[in-house]
């Protein structure tokens, strides 16, 4: 690898401290980063992640305001002498949301947005919007509107219009983010390509860390708390035990190989499933596999939801969801899977009654439910939409969770005690006062899921409920819905993350081009070569250990493996 | 609630007048549009509304598309023309400078001058529908931005205006997704609420639209920020295009027309008014 | 001299995003009023918010293209001598920015009346002055029926802005944070 002797990006003794927070946010940074250097940046929700980026691309303190101390050098020069313009000549950012960084009405305009603040021909545009969207394969797409394009597509629009201003360095937060496992995995396969054939300088902040290492990283810079924790190569991270330290998802194989009582050391080469030496831990795996007993219960209860040939589009020419069917026992955790544009949000949409289904009949115990009002629906159906931002309507926490509960006129002391508890368990006691603009993206999500939880529904469906939530919080989550679900709650998740569709729902419906491909094990779904394709999924590394571990049926070791942990949080 | 309303169904459809740039459809649009504003002459709000409807005809709108439009214009037209009746009724009289009564409805005098005026005004509205119906059916949104600019309007203020039709469709979702989230969270919004309440309750859809849309402001124009908007005074625009001779001759056109409306004013009328009486 | 005219990124986001909820509300949320073809207008409120927040150009802006926009989806071209009243409300109602304290998160008394008086100030000039004098300069429309019009537009939307910005500006500064006030507990 290339390494000038001269760093691009130098933090010394860094300090920042937002305008309004009582504390800094960031804490005496050192760091340097040299040129061509690919680095992946991880850490808790809400340690700094995007404040670190923001300070590099100016945002801080052009748009952000607070107090800045020590030094931060850029290709030699203190950023604190230039303006959020000659940055922006420097290094190139795509934002985490992908519909804000989406400005122009076409992409081929957005391409070029960049462009056109330079002042550079229309001819010369045209040419260099061609050639850049070429390199992000979009080149048949210039003239579509953001409406008409996958998650997928709007990430590489992204990317094309930061790429155009030829840049020395890019910086991406959180690029995976509501991209469904194909699409995120094809987001790391361009990044790298880029990486490699222009030799730019890369940063990723990401809480995927399994799916960014699905190619290689030079170093992995672990952030808690505004500190930088750790600095090293991947091989050493996932040997360390800095990941389960600062509450980070190591890789699923990793997991396992633990799991097997193997010690997972840096001569294993463990930090990426293809370099992992597995010959040192084949036996241990096999062992460990053959010790677990199966435990394979059938849900014999009658079913609370039923969809019968369920057809629905909303502009009554292009169908979005097709002849669906299925049924849903009482008392099961359920995910809904599949590609960006599949149809699951409309999909829960038809269940609360948002949009009426075009055929067919949704049945709540046997009763159609066609008649029933959405206020009337939402007795029973509790939805957390996908997009915070729009449930939510006060600008306190407290008011807002509690807003349900007063609508229903529950008794103002009760409503205290109720709303405490649950924020408790979303981890928002500590921001109980704050006013919900001043939290992080992950934040607010946890502050609609404890709004819609306070009001106890019989089914609960949760549209993402992970995204952008890291491992900590994350399992605090879901082991509080596991808690419930045994209480009596139906769940069911519509989620683009494999690990957690596999750790925490035995059903999975797998959703592609608004038809339902496949209604099984969760263990199964993820071991189908051709369900996999064809709902844009991604094989786990479980299975891939399976195979380097000579086990024959793959799909039993998922399996074994997700009864084994069940086991062990059971404990 | 009609939420299904297109914004712009503007059509794929390859016409002369698809083919002008936006720089000079908005140009004509302004021109003519000016002329039966400024005039009151029947005659040449007549032969700019027979010009505007044969160009509707050539740039191959159907009547389907611009049905609902109609039906509110007409709506419109039609009370203009009773309340300003029933306000005014002698204000032709006033106008022409002569009185011809020829019936009465509840005591009010009717005058051909009354009647005259009035008609001359529902043309003189009508005419300005064409008009608009072509340049918004047959401009590409993409290109209204760069138009603006083009006839000198601050680049900042036609980028908002491109802003404004970038996130509308999205605003509109939004604003019926938040109106259901609340109603699931049992928020009574059918008409069994008092009114205060409703008042009360549709605030808190508008809220969440409004906080939403204004932490969205702070992402977009950081992601603009960071892509070099406003570094410097002028701005190119991707969507721009040449000018071809189509281009001039309908300048020339529509500039003409205006030239003219104003002439038959000035010198053979003497007052913006066509006065037929005298 | 407050630089109340200064332009930045920030603005013209807010004034094409505004423009945009301007320009839905005007369509869809309104309330017939029994003098003819005027309504209940609740864009107006949401005008005077992002004119208090972001100046008198956003606020013009805005209120212009807002009404334009949906003049012209609505009846296939704008209205334009009351499409021009509406900015200059809109760039009055701006008047109210910097001049009272949403952005540090307090909006009461003296505030609120601040507000209110350059609101009404704005509706009045708008609705009582320039739409009438361009209906009749540009329409030759009688003057009895549209400044009986203007009046009554004045009214309700000074009654819009009032109710409605206040309220929304009273949300909004709630939502600011002050300096160094945000630790966990
Ligand atoms: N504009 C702001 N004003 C005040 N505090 C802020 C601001 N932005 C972020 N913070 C605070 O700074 C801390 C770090 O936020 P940051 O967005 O950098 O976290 P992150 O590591 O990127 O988290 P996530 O993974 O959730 O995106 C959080 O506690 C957050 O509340
Ligand atoms: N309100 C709407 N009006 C029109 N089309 C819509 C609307 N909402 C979604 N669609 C379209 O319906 C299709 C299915 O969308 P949906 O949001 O259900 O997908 P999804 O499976 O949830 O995708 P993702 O994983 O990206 O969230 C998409 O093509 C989308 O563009
Ligand atoms: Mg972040
Ligand atoms: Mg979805």
């Amino acid at each position: 690898m290339l390494m000038n002797s001269k760093p691009i990006i130098e933090f010394t003794n860094f300090t920042f401290q937002y305008f309004s927070q009582a504390q800094p946010t960031l804490h005496d940074i050192n760091l340097k980063i040299y040129t061509g250097q690919k680095i992946l940046i991880v850490g808790p929700s809400g340690s700094g992640k995007s404040t670190l980026g923001h300070c590099l691309n100016g945002l801080i303190p052009f748009s952000y305001k607070g107090e800045v101390h020590g030094s931060l050098k850029i290709n030699g020069r203190e950023t604190s002498t230039l303006d959020i313009f000659k940055l922006s000549k420097t290094i190139g950012t795509v934002l985490q949301d992908s519909d804000a960084q989406f400005v122009g009405l076409t992409v081929g305009e957005d391409i070029a947005f960049a462009l056109e603040n330079d002042n550079i021909p229309t001819d010369e545009m045209h040419q260099r919007v061609r050639s850049v969207a070429q390199m992000v394969d979009m080149h048949n797409w210039l003239t579509s509107s953001p409406f008409e394009l996958s998650g997928g597509q709007k990430q590489r629009t992204s990317l094309a219009g930061v790429m155009i201003d030829d840049v020395d360095i890019l910086l991406f937060d959180e690029p995976l983010a509501n991209l469904d496992p194909a699409t995120g995995k094809i987001a790391i396969e361009i990044i790298d390509d880029i990486h490699k054939q222009s030799g730019k300088t890369i940063l990723i902040i990401e809480h995927r860390l399994e799916d960014v290492l699905h190619r290689d990283v030079d170093r992995v810079i672990v952030i808690n708390d505004g500190r930088i924790i750790a600095d090293m190569d991947a091989h050493s991270l996932v040997a360390s035990v800095v990941l389960q330290e600062t509450g980070i998802r190591e890789p699923l194989y990793v997991t396992a190989l633990k799991y097997a009582g193997v010690q997972v050391t840096e001569a294993m080469q463990a930090g990426y499933i293809e370099t992992l030496k597995s010959e040192l831990s084949r036996d241990a795996l096999q062992i460990w596999y053959r010790r677990i007993q199966p435990t394979r219960q059938l849900n014999t209860r009658l079913s609370i939801l039923n969809m019968e040939n369920i057809s629905f589009s909303y502009d009554g020419l292009r169908p979005v969801l097709e002849d669906i069917n299925f049924d849903i026992k009482e008392g099961e955790m359920v995910s809904i899977v599949g590609k960006n544009g599949a149809g699951k949000s409309t999909l829960s949409k038809l269940l609360c009654g948002f949009e009426r289904e075009d055929h067919g009949r949704i049945l709540y115990r046997g009763e159609d439910i066609r008649t029933k009002s959405i206020k009337e629906r939402a007795e029973i159906i509790g939805l957390v939409m996908q997009n915070p931002n729009q449930m939510i309507s006060k600008p306190l926490i407290f008011d807002e969770v509690a807003l349900g509960l007063r609508l229903r006129q529950v008794p103002e002391e009760k409503i205290t005690a109720r709303v405490e508890k649950v924020l408790k368990v979303c981890g928002l006691a500590p921001f109980i006062e704050w006013p919900i603009s001043a939290l992080s993206y992950g934040q607010k999500k946890r502050v609609t899921i404890a709004s819609i939880l306070v009001l106890d529904p019989k089914i609960l469906i949760l549209d993402e409920p992970t995204a952008g939530q890291d491992y900590r919080h994350y399992t605090e989550i879901m082991e509080f819905l596991v808690e419930i679900n045994k209480l009596g709650v139906t769940i069911i998740l519509i989620t683009h993350d494999m690990h957690l569709m596999l750790e925490y729902t035995p059903r999975a419906i797998v959703l592609a081009d608004g038809r339902k491909i496949a209604d099984t094990t969760a263990a199964e779904v993820l071991t189908d070569a051709k369900v996999i394709v064809e709902a844009n999924l991604k094989e786990t590394s479980l299975f891939a250990l399976s195979q380097m571990a000579d086990v024959e049926d793959g799909t039993q070791f998922v399996q074994s493996f997700i009864d084994y942990e069940r086991r062990l949080k059971n404990r | 609630m009609n939420m299904k309303m297109k914004l712009f169904s503007y059509n794929l459809a390859d016409t002369f007048i698809h083919r002008l740039s936006g720089l000079t459809k908005l140009i004509c649009f302004l021109f003519l549009t000016f002329a039966v504003m400024y005039s009151y002459d029947i005659r040449v709000i007549l032969v700019v509304m027979v010009f505007s409807i044969l160009l509707m005809r050539t740039a191959q709108i159907q009547f389907s598309q611009v049905r609902l439009m109609v039906i509110y214009v007409l709506i419109f037209i039609f009370t203009n023309a009773v309340i300003s009746f029933f306000f005014s009724p002698e204000f032709g009289t006033s106008i022409y400078g002569t009185s011809h009564e020829f019936a009465s409805v509840f005591g009010i005098s009717l005058t051909f001058e009354q009647l005259f005026y009035q008609v001359t005004k529902i043309f003189k509205y009508a005419s300005v529908i064409p008009l608009g119906m072509i340049f918004l059916l047959t401009t590409n949104p993409s290109e209204f931005a760069s138009s603006l600019n083009g006839i000198r309007v601050n680049y900042k203020a036609a980028v908002a205006v491109a802003l404004t039709l970038r996130y509308f469709p999205d605003i509109q979702r939004d604003y019926k997704d938040i109106y259901l989230a609340q109603q699931a969270r049992g928020l009574e919004l059918s008409r069994k609420a008092k009114f205060i309440d409703r008042f009360k309750n549709s605030l808190l859809i508008v809220i969440p639209l409004i906080f939403s849309t204004l932490d969205r402001v702070e992402v977009i124009s950081n992601a603009m920020d960071l892509r070099g908007f406003s570094k410097s005074k002028t701005r190119t625009w991707y969507m721009s295009r040449n000018f071809s001779r189509q281009d001039a001759l309908a300048l020339v056109v529509s500039g003409l027309i205006f030239i003219a409306t104003v002439f038959v004013s000035i010198f053979i009328n003497h007052s913006r008014f066509y006065n037929p009486f005298i | 001299m407050r630089d109340i005219f200064k332009v930045n990124t920030k603005t013209i986001v807010a004034t094409g995003l505004g423009a945009a909820i301007f320009t839905l509300l005007f369509m869809y949320v309104k309330v017939p009023s029994p003098v003819p073809e005027t309504s209940f207008q609740t864009a107006y409120g949401v005008s005077a918010l992002f004119a208090t927040l972001f100046g008198p150009i956003a606020g013009a802006l805005i209120s212009f293209i807002g009404h334009a926009l949906s003049d012209a989806i609505q009846y296939g071209s704008p209205w334009w001598s009351w499409v021009i009243a509406s900015g200059v409300s809109g760039f009055i109602f701006g008047f109210a920015f910097k001049r009272t304290k949403v952005e540090e998160g307090e909006f009461k008394g003296k505030d609120i009346i601040t507000f209110n008086i350059i609101q009404v100030i704005g509706n009045v000039i708008a609705w009582v002055v320039i739409a009438p004098l361009l209906d009749i300069l540009i329409y030759q429309e009688p003057a009895n029926l549209v400044f009986t019009q203007g009046i009554t537009a004045a009214i309700m939307n000074s009654v819009s802005a009032g109710v409605i910005g206040t309220l929304l500006l009273v949300a909004y500064a709630a939502t600011r944070t002050k300096k160094g006030s945000l630790s966990m507990k």
